[in-house]
């Protein structure tokens, strides 16, 4: 394999790996946009959608769509619900105690999924042919497509949601300056709690799709994509929607080149080698402006 | 002087007629308060290591039971008292020393992994309580700065024979000139064997082109595969456990890898096959501790799904392995000292356990074991070889 084939394949390596890590970094930035948490428990959200999915599929004997939408539909109700048990009642507590809460959910989503699912990893079914296409001398799967065609859609449908409706503007308004948005009639936990739901399915999704595309999930599947969603969240600027999927996208990418070219085992090395340069460098992340509308 | 010494004297055998008595008294309480033998059983319950502990400990517990009911330890019953490592090496110590400070058990079993095992060695050398590690396969186990541990056993084989065995296999029996290794490099166990493979491949005329790395728990290998694919090797090497090793073959075969994959015992699972797919698994081949259609072993596997409803594992065999080790040298120990139970341990001699016959050389503390190589044909498990380790 000549050096542009190899470099294309790990392009389409790379962007299917990114487009997860763009859909968990989606629900880090639009919390940390409102509320300013890093939300550490995202990553165990995450695997709680693909728990909920999994039993979808092999109890319910669901086909993989409906089982995305039930998946989502729980995980963004259980994000509720975690908000309204968890971080609620700190609203107004000092941010590190929030922080720390935050890990402790995160803790108790982990160890609680291990004592109900037990910790023995489970395989997904096959639920869609996985046809390998080769396109000249590349190789893509219908899986990697079909992770990629999700994410698009999930994202359009977001972009729609915080761009159009009257949620979106209220929860851009509450990105601004939650007191503020009060004042102006906006009901502030009703905005933070319908975030807390939305960017929980998204991670509901991407927990789902990795689950078919991989093959196999555990209670602790969701540590290492949690933290790497959130150095893409920090690349691409935190708290901003578009720098979500674009740090995503460029972490995955990255992440297969330094593997395919350097060697896989700076692989990781690279991925957290970059956040701190992008903290040292340029805090506010590759679209962070300090008057771009965030949410 | 002379005063001085008959006062010592004097003194000592009161002293030593009091400690007699002691110990009499002693032997009256336990026997009026407990029968039971109490061993330790200190496991990964909790902690990303959880699935090899539970494996573990659920095949001990049979072992335990079958032992109970067919009359115990000379009339006594064997209770396990159960501690949780939370799979982490501090966490091991802690449960060691409060299995033998607060339990007081006479020897322990476990834990699975080997940095935990290790961990907990040094408490039971203080404490002169042995314990068995049914599957810590590193060497340094049992010995430290090439000193042996006196009361650490083990009760499967070292990663140096499966390294060597695959490396020869590869090199013999499957004519490879080149290969790759992919090493999992956050864990001892998978460079360990990455070392004595390389070593033992290129003694036997071949040679290690590329060296990869990857993290357990790493979903995605695709970019690293498409770099091994480069490299075009006749085998690729990839010891890891079971969870990677799925993943790997089934994204390996998706990148038109097509050459065999050898693995080691980490790959005994049926959920390599659940993950990867039997058509992927074709031409991979990996070295266990026993194949499972051995006619030794059916016993164990039909109790086993009797007493639990699901196959075991080889964790589940090396727990069992481990009980029937410890439970032999309970048997033949003179009494329940310390030191007495390590020498029936060392003993140990042609004893039938689930995975094989196995003889303890009492010079390193690990059983003479022999290793079975596997092929991986249409979703079946099929015996290739099975080799003695060398002398």
């Amino acid at each position: 394999m000549d050096f542009t084939h190899q470099f294309v394949q790990q392009l389409i390596n790379g962007v299917s790996l990114g487009s997860i890590y763009a859909l968990i970094a989606l629900g880090y930035t639009m919390i940390y946009g409102i509320i300013k948490l890093i939300n550490f428990a995202h990553g165990d959200i995450y695997m709680v959608g693909a728990y909920i999915g999994f039993f979808a599929v092999t109890r319910a004997e669901m086909s993989i769509v409906p089982a995305l939408l039930v998946s989502m539909v729980v995980t963004g109700l259980l994000g509720m619900l975690v908000e309204r048990l968890a971080y609620k009642p700190l609203r107004h507590a000092p941010r590190i105690s929030i922080l720390i809460t935050a890990i402790g959910v995160s803790f108790f989503l982990e160890y609680a999924s291990m004592y109900f699912v037990t910790p023995t990893p489970r395989t997904f079914p096959n639920v869609i042919d996985n046809i390998a296409y080769n396109i000249g001398p590349f190789v893509v799967n219908g899986q990697q497509m079909m992770i990629m065609g999700i994410t698009l859609i999930l994202m359009v449908i977001l972009t729609y949601i915080v761009q159009k409706t009257k949620l979106g503007k209220a929860m851009r308004a509450a990105s601004f300056d939650v007191e503020t948005a009060q004042l102006m009639g906006i009901n502030a936990d009703r905005v933070i709690s319908y975030t807390f739901c939305i960017g929980s399915a998204l991670a509901a999704a991407a927990g789902v799709l990795v689950g078919v595309y991989y093959n196999s999930i555990d209670p602790l599947m969701g540590i290492m994509p949690g933290l790497k969603a959130f150095v893409a969240a920090v690349l691409g600027g935190i708290g901003i929607l578009p720098g979500a999927v674009t740090g995503g996208i460029i972490l995955g990418v990255i992440e297969a080149m330094v593997s395919g070219f350097l060697s896989s085992t700076f692989r990781d090395a690279a991925a957290f080698g970059i956040l701190i340069l992008v903290l040292l460098f340029k805090p506010s992340g590759l679209l962070g402006k300090n008057r771009r509308e965030k949410v | 002087m002379f005063f001085k010494k008959k006062a010592m004297r004097l003194a000592s055998a009161v002293l030593g007629i009091a400690m007699l008595g002691s110990v009499f008294a002693g032997c009256g309480d336990e026997a009026a308060s407990s029968d039971d033998i109490k061993v330790g059983a200190n496991f990964e319950l909790t902690g990303n290591q959880a699935n090899y502990g539970t494996a573990c400990m659920e095949g001990l517990k049979l072992a335990v039971k079958e032992a109970n009911e067919a009359g115990g330890i000379n009339g006594k019953k064997i209770t396990i008292i159960e501690a949780d490592t939370k799979s982490e090496a501090a966490e091991s110590v802690n449960a060691a020393t409060k299995l033998i400070s607060d339990d007081k058990v006479v020897a322990i079993v476990g834990p699975a992994v080997t940095a935990n095992v290790i961990a907990e060695s040094d408490v039971a050398t203080q404490n002169k309580v042995p314990i068995v590690a049914p599957a810590a396969t590193n060497p340094n186990v049992t010995v430290k700065d090439g000193e042996l541990k006196p009361f650490v056993f083990r009760s499967c084989f070292i990663d140096p024979q499966q390294g060597t065995v695959m490396a020869q296999f590869a090199a013999r029996d499957l004519k490879a000139k080149t290969a790759v290794m992919y090493i999992d490099s956050s864990s001892d166990y998978s460079k360990s064997l990455g070392k004595v493979f390389k070593e033992t491949f290129e003694a036997n005329g071949g040679k290690v082109v590329m060296e990869e790395a990857f993290l357990a728990k790493d979903q995605d290998f695709k970019a690293a595969l498409t770099k091994i694919k480069t490299a075009n090797a006749d085998v690729i090497f990839v010891p890891c456990y079971y969870e990677e090793a799925g993943k790997i073959v089934k994204q390996a075969r998706e990148m038109g890898i097509s050459c065999p994959l050898l693995g080691t015992d980490g790959w005994d699972d049926p959920k390599v096959a659940d993950i990867a797919g039997a058509d992927a698994l074709n031409n991979t081949f990996f070295s266990t501790h026993y194949f499972d259609q051995d006619a030794e072993a059916q016993s164990f596997i039909e109790t086993f799904k009797k007493e639990y409803g699901h196959a075991p594992n080889v964790f589940a065999a090396l727990g069992y392995d481990c009980g029937k080790l410890l439970i032999d040298a309970l048997k033949r120990a003179s009494s329940l000292d310390g030191d007495a139970i390590r020498q029936a341990i060392e003993a140990t001699k042609d004893l039938q356990v689930a995975t094989a016959k196995i003889t303890m050389d009492p010079s390193n503390h690990n059983p003479i074991k022999e290793a079975v190589i596997i092929e991986n044909k249409d979703g079946k498990y099929e015996l290739k070889a099975k080799i003695a380790p060398e002398k």
